[in-house]
């Protein structure tokens, strides 16, 4: 037990350490959602309007945005695995006396500290497009941020636990993670779509992240501009009738978080 | 006393038999070399003896641990240094050094002491806050030697140490081998398939698709050969080899259009050749036997035949079982 602890906190040190060496890496992270709120936002916000009592498209994509820049980033636990591979690093860390789920516990609380500062980063745009952001939001955001990236992260060690090259894992990235974001709500709400599309994004365990999300956020603008949480927030998903709440997203992105990292451990101490 | 003793160990992937029940026993403090072509199942074997790669049969322990059952015991008491380099080059010289004690639990007291003398005895003290992005192929080998020895481990893996290396490089990295041994009573496990750095072991195994085919100092394998190498190079060979067994009853080997012979003092052997023989010769030698007819002779076929695919040949091993 202690090598899996041990194994898991010198991992994520050297990621940190990688991350605050790299400085790139922070701005180009930034950049990124940045790019996609504003052209989003200004394609789109005079076309829809008012999405509902007092919050326009941008405020609306907001949180979304922020829940992207978290997963982007977390996904980098698979990439940084990848690249160890390649680059021979790999072999001197499974070589040290340390536990192999340790390993994968590292990679991911490493990335998942570096994408929630990332996430973090977002929030100084808050006054900007006029959402309303106070301490107590700011203390939930970051506990739900670390669950929904722990997951991201896990799921990326998972699918670079047997990939060998950088060009491999940016394909399943792209098979994988661009329409996990795409269905999860990011972009548009989830309660107007075809059945289809609804009944996708509802096994998605993005969306229910990406909605305890935009919950935290837009209740309060809501409420301000005189509608009531219960009725007047229709962005809420609805799972089989049932209205989910903020806790019940969350517990359900932990749920598959610790699946995809328990997996991940499994399918990472089994090879050679 | 045996520090490292393997009982028919076996590694098969699927079909190809890498390592074919080979058994040997490594004393401590002894700097132990296994000798072999590219492919022959060197490395396989090192990574089974370091715990990465699980045998398909037989039985090895270091230190007296089980390399299956007391994994992280036996990675504790060794030290790696691999084909590939295997540090982290964005960071610098002295993190890489960090990383690697805290996750060989080097204790805080010793961490950074040890950290300097080790830098120092490879002569990369100056560079210790560098990037080792920018550091040359020698340096980057002598930082994973460094490496290897933090956590004060009492056998070092050295997996092809020198390979890629220029001429200077690798003496200079053999001369840190050879201090090492003298410093700190290490046994040196190592694989090469450079003869003369094989001579710098106290003992050899010629390793020959996954078996082991001889084992002993360098002295004794070349003295196994029974004297001196004569060279003859005749305008019909085999003319000249049926000539050399009815006249003298020696047996000849025709390889790359030379025939050689093995024969005690052969340089009091060319002139009596020279008064009766028959056959036209072109060219004849004498020289001392080297490893490479060591190898020549128990396997038929010369270390350096697979030199030139030895590169591609590196790189699909290395894509196999390396990564």
């Amino acid at each position: 037990m202690e090598e899996v602890f041990r194994g898991m906190w010198v991992i994520a040190y050297r990621e940190l350490l990688r991350f605050v060496q790299e400085r790139s890496r922070i701005s180009s992270s930034f950049a990124m959602p940045l790019l996609f709120l504003v052209i989003f936002g200004a394609g789109f916000s005079r076309l829809i309007g008012s999405m509902t009592l007092g919050v326009n498209f941008i405020q609306f994509m907001y949180p979304g945005i922020i829940a992207m820049t978290v997963l982007t980033n977390s996904v980098m636990s698979g990439l940084s695995v990848v690249w160890d591979r390649e680059f021979g690093f790999l072999k001197e860390i499974l070589v040290a006396p340390i536990g192999r789920s340790g390993i994968v516990l590292g990679k991911a609380a490493g990335s998942a500290v570096v994408a929630v500062m990332q996430g973090a980063i977002m929030l100084v745009l808050a006054p900007i497009l006029g959402v309303s952001l106070t301490p107590m939001m700011v203390g939930k955001l970051i506990p739900m941020l670390i669950v929904v990236s722990l997951s991201i992260s896990g799921l990326g060690v998972l699918i670079a636990s047997r990939m060998r090259s950088q060009q491999g894992f940016g394909m399943i990235i792209q098979l994988i993670i661009f329409p996990l974001i795409f269905l999860s709500g990011v972009f548009f709400p989830l309660n107007n779509v075809p059945p289809w599309l609804a009944a996708i994004s509802k096994v998605n365990p993005l969306t229910y992240g990406v909605n305890a999300i935009r919950q935290l956020f837009l209740s309060s603008t809501i409420t301000a501009a005189g509608g009531t949480t219960g009725q007047g927030y229709s962005f809420s998903l609805t799972v089989f009738g049932h209205t989910m709440t903020m806790l019940e997203n969350i517990l359900v992105v932990l749920a598959f978080g610790v699946a995809l990292l328990l997996i991940a451990a499994w399918v990472f101490s089994k090879q050679e | 006393m045996n520090i490292i003793e393997v009982q028919e160990l076996s590694r098969n992937f699927g079909q190809l038999v890498a390592v074919d029940k080979v058994s040997f026993c490594v004393v401590e403090g002894e700097i132990f070399g296994f000798l072999g072509p590219n492919g022959a199942g060197k490395t396989t074997t090192i990574n089974m003896l370091c715990t990465l790669l699980k045998p398909t049969g037989g039985k090895a322990t270091l230190c007296g641990l089980d390399v299956v059952k007391q994994r992280s015991e036996v990675r504790r008491c060794i030290g790696l240094v691999f084909q590939d380099p295997t540090l982290d080059e964005y960071l610098t010289a002295e993190q890489n050094l960090r990383f690697h004690a805290y996750a060989y639990r080097v204790p805080r007291e010793v961490r950074e002491k040890r950290i300097s003398e080790l830098l120092e005895l490879v002569e990369l003290s100056d560079r210790r806050k560098s990037k080792v992005r920018i550091f040359s192929g020698g340096m980057k080998r002598r930082l994973e030697i460094a490496r290897g020895l933090l956590h004060s481990p009492r056998v070092l893996f050295l997996d092809e140490p020198t390979l890629g290396l220029d001429p200077q490089t690798r003496r200079s990295i053999w001369d840190h081998i050879l201090a090492l041994r003298k410093q700190h009573n290490l046994t040196i496990f190592l694989t090469t398939h450079y003869m003369d750095e094989a001579e710098n072991c106290d003992r050899i195994s010629i390793i020959d698709n996954g078996r082991i085919i001889a084992l002993d100092t360098p002295d004794k394998l070349k003295d196994s050969l029974g004297g001196d190498i004569v060279t003859l190079k005749a305008v019909d060979n085999n003319a000249a080899a049926l000539e050399l067994k009815e006249k003298y009853n020696l047996s000849a080997n025709i390889q790359n259009g030379m025939i050689t012979l093995n024969i005690p003092q052969g340089e009091k052997f060319l002139p009596k050749l020279i008064g009766n023989f028959q056959s036209p010769l072109l060219s004849m030698s004498v020289r001392r036997p080297t490893l490479d007819d060591v190898f020549l002779t128990l396997t038929g076929h010369a270390i350096r035949e697979e030199e030139a695919g030895s590169k591609e040949q590196a790189r699909t091993m290395r894509r196999r079982f390396g990564r």
